[in-house]
């Protein structure tokens, strides 16, 4: 069996705001073995992004405020870690792209400066020349198709199209040779022939030097694409995992089950009705299970217990009373 | 033959720039039926937009003609009659924006019935809970305002006012592209059912191929400010012919197997959409085509229709090098 690379345990994440405290993540479990790619699906606010700048420990204290759980990174705990530590974490061992690289690229720092910041920093201890790490930023910016790299080195950010952007992003995250990447909706700013291209060059890569990747999206179809297990978040709730295949051929979650109808299809059969209702507001979150209002099959213990995760067998779990026995 | 209520032909809508002209779009012909839902798609900066809102009389066309109902509404967009602005109404990508955050729901959906006057002033609240109703918002919605209601709730309302002036053509700029699925899912079937409710003709635009194929009854595909390809929708995804529109359908990614099947076999896609201020010469998707010829990029080629009601622009087809 492949060595457990993140664990992250009951982790409760929230935000104090004017008005109360919103509580997001409510008791989050994720974990992935080295090497594997996993995708997180879920809706807008529900606690994805929150779950990865957790994991990134990137989370602006105050508001944000870590109320239990940990974070098991190679067996360490990222939540107890120092600033210094972390620091070594974000150079080293985890990389991050994020959605939008118009905003994660700085405007007013040439592209190079940036890679070369990530590079030296990078290899804090191999003591690279300048000239060595130019050239390690030319090699990445190669690696990810970039024609005329030497001068994309020299450009701004503005001067670039957002493909090509996020391109960089990517060149930046992989050049730094990191144990984990966590892509937060890499291509969602992107066209659907961009995002193909910038997607398949990502899966090449990780591929080629076998990256554990958590690809968060929440777009159905690229996770049934590009993973190999999946987790389906509602709410602050890891709401059911499976491997991606298992999945898609047998979701359990009411939840899954709804979202997986309102995807529209190719096949052009209508959309199904969709999820009634809204995510919940999370300064008063329901009782009980946090789907409950919403859901077409609730029960009486819905509103009243949280559901632990059920095991259905084939790696199979969901956080649901219906799948109890 | 159905009757034919929006025909627009040869339009071109070019924007002078410092960087050059802008070529958002360059002769763009179609005809719209009444009570069917024409799809534009195209990828961003292909001229969709632009092509929507030259229509809705948001931009005056640069030349070729438009009309609408046998009147010809390609003029002065300022002088367009009342009665005509009532009838075409237009839904926008992001109703956070799209709906001003400091009026009322009630004040929002007013608006329309006093600038066209078309419900006496002692009528307008029953009107208000009636559009309402129409898109299953509770009535007491009125005394919110669109911040405190969520995404679809507001995207809803601005289809209500759309609605308000009793339109028979209505545009769908990506109505749901800012949205989750699930809420996407209710608002796609709300249109879908006021359309057969109300007699509604939709101009829909979106980037979602797979949105298109199940609200569509004929699709056009633009790139680069022209249409590459435009058919009906169960012929255009059953038979792409553009090698553009098989390289975005084998882009989509899917969540079955059964829609795996249908997805021409894997085109690779390559290359970005191009500046429109620098328009390659030919064909303007030569540059990224897998099949391209020698004539590509030398002759632009025509709009020709290899089968009935399929029209393409490839120089694969023969005749489009003609005249």
């Amino acid at each position: 069996m492949k060595k457990r690379l993140l664990d992250i345990r009951n982790l409760e994440v929230g935000f104090t705001v004017y008005g109360g405290y919103l509580k997001v993540l409510n008791g989050v479990h994720f974990d992935m073995a080295e090497g594997e790619k996993v995708g997180l699906v879920g809706e807008t606010g529900c606690g994805k992004t929150t779950t990865a700048k957790s994991v990134l420990k990137i989370l602006p204290v105050p508001p944000a405020q870590t109320t239990g759980g940990t974070i098991l990174f190679k067996g360490r705990d990222i939540l107890t870690m120092s600033r210094n530590e972390i620091r070594d974490i974000h150079a080293r061992e985890i990389s991050m792209i994020f959605q939008d690289p118009t905003a994660a690229l700085n405007p007013v720092f040439t592209i190079g400066d940036q890679l070369m910041t990530a590079i030296k920093y990078s290899n804090l201890h191999d003591g690279m020349s300048k000239r060595e790490i130019r050239q390690k930023a030319v090699q990445s910016l190669k690696e990810v198709q970039l024609p005329d790299a030497e001068r994309i080195l020299e450009n701004y950010p503005v001067q670039l199209s957002g493909g090509m952007r996020q391109r960089i992003c990517i060149a930046m995250a992989l050049a730094t040779r990191s144990t984990l990447l966590v892509a937060d909706e890499p291509t969602t700013s992107l066209d659907v022939t961009i995002q193909d291209q910038v997607l398949r060059l990502l899966g090449s890569l990780i591929q080629e030097k076998d990256t554990s990747t958590i690809l968060i999206t929440h777009s159905l179809g690229l996770v049934r694409e590009w993973t190999e297990r999946v987790y389906v978040m509602y709410a602050g709730v890891m709401v059911e995992t499976a491997d991606t295949a298992e999945l898609f051929k047998n979701p359990l979650h009411p939840y899954t089950k709804g979202l997986m109808a309102a995807v529209p299809k190719l096949t052009g059969e209508g959309i199904a009705a969709g999820i009634e209702g809204r995510i919940p507001d999370y300064l008063h979150p329901p009782s009980g299970c946090r789907f409950h209002p919403r859901c077409p099959s609730v029960m009486d213990i819905c509103k009243k217990e949280k559901p632990l995760y059920f095991d259905c067998g084939d790696n199979h779990k969901t956080a649901c009373f219906l799948y109890r026995d | 033959m159905e009757n034919i209520i929006l025909r627009a032909h040869d339009l071109k809508k070019h924007f002078h720039t410092k960087r050059g002209v802008v070529r958002a779009a360059d002769g763009v012909s179609f005809t719209i039926n009444e009570q069917e839902t024409l799809g534009l798609v195209g990828e961003s900066g292909s001229g969709k937009s632009t092509v929507a809102y030259t229509v809705m009389g948001i931009y005056p066309a640069t030349s070729g003609e438009l009309v609408f109902k046998s009147q010809d509404i390609t003029g002065e967009t300022k002088k367009r009659p009342k009665a005509l602005k009532q009838d075409i109404q237009i839904v926008f990508q992001d109703p956070g924006s799209s709906l001003n955050p400091r009026r009322t729901i009630r004040q929002i959906l007013e608006l329309p019935l006093q600038v066209h006057n078309t419900v006496p002033k002692q009528h307008r609240a029953e009107r208000i809970a009636k559009l309402l109703e129409m898109v299953e918002l509770p009535v007491d919605f009125m005394y919110k305002s669109p911040p405190s209601i969520g995404g679809g709730e507001r995207q809803m309302i601005a289809i209500a006012r759309a609605l308000a002036t009793d339109p028979s053509f209505i545009i769908l700029d990506e109505p749901t592209s800012a949205l989750d699925v699930s809420v996407q899912a209710k608002i796609i079937n709300k249109l879908m059912d006021l359309q057969k409710e109300l007699n509604l003709t939709y101009m829909f635009i979106t980037h979602d191929l797979s949105l298109m194929r199940n609200m569509a009854s004929r699709v056009a595909i633009m790139y680069l400010g022209k249409i590459c390809e435009i058919a009906p929708t169960a012929e255009f995804f059953k038979n792409p012919l553009h090698p553009y529109t098989q390289m975005l359908l084998s882009s989509i990614p899917v969540v079955s197997e059964q829609e795996e099947e249908l997805k021409p076999k894997k085109v690779v896609s390559t290359g970005e959409i191009p500046s429109p201020v620098n328009v390659p010469p030919g064909c303007s998707f030569h540059l990224r085509c897998p099949r391209r010829m020698e004539v590509c990029s030398r002759i632009d080629p025509k709009i020709i229709a290899p089968k009935e009601n399929h029209q393409v622009r490839c120089h694969l087809f023969p005749g489009a090098a003609d005249g």
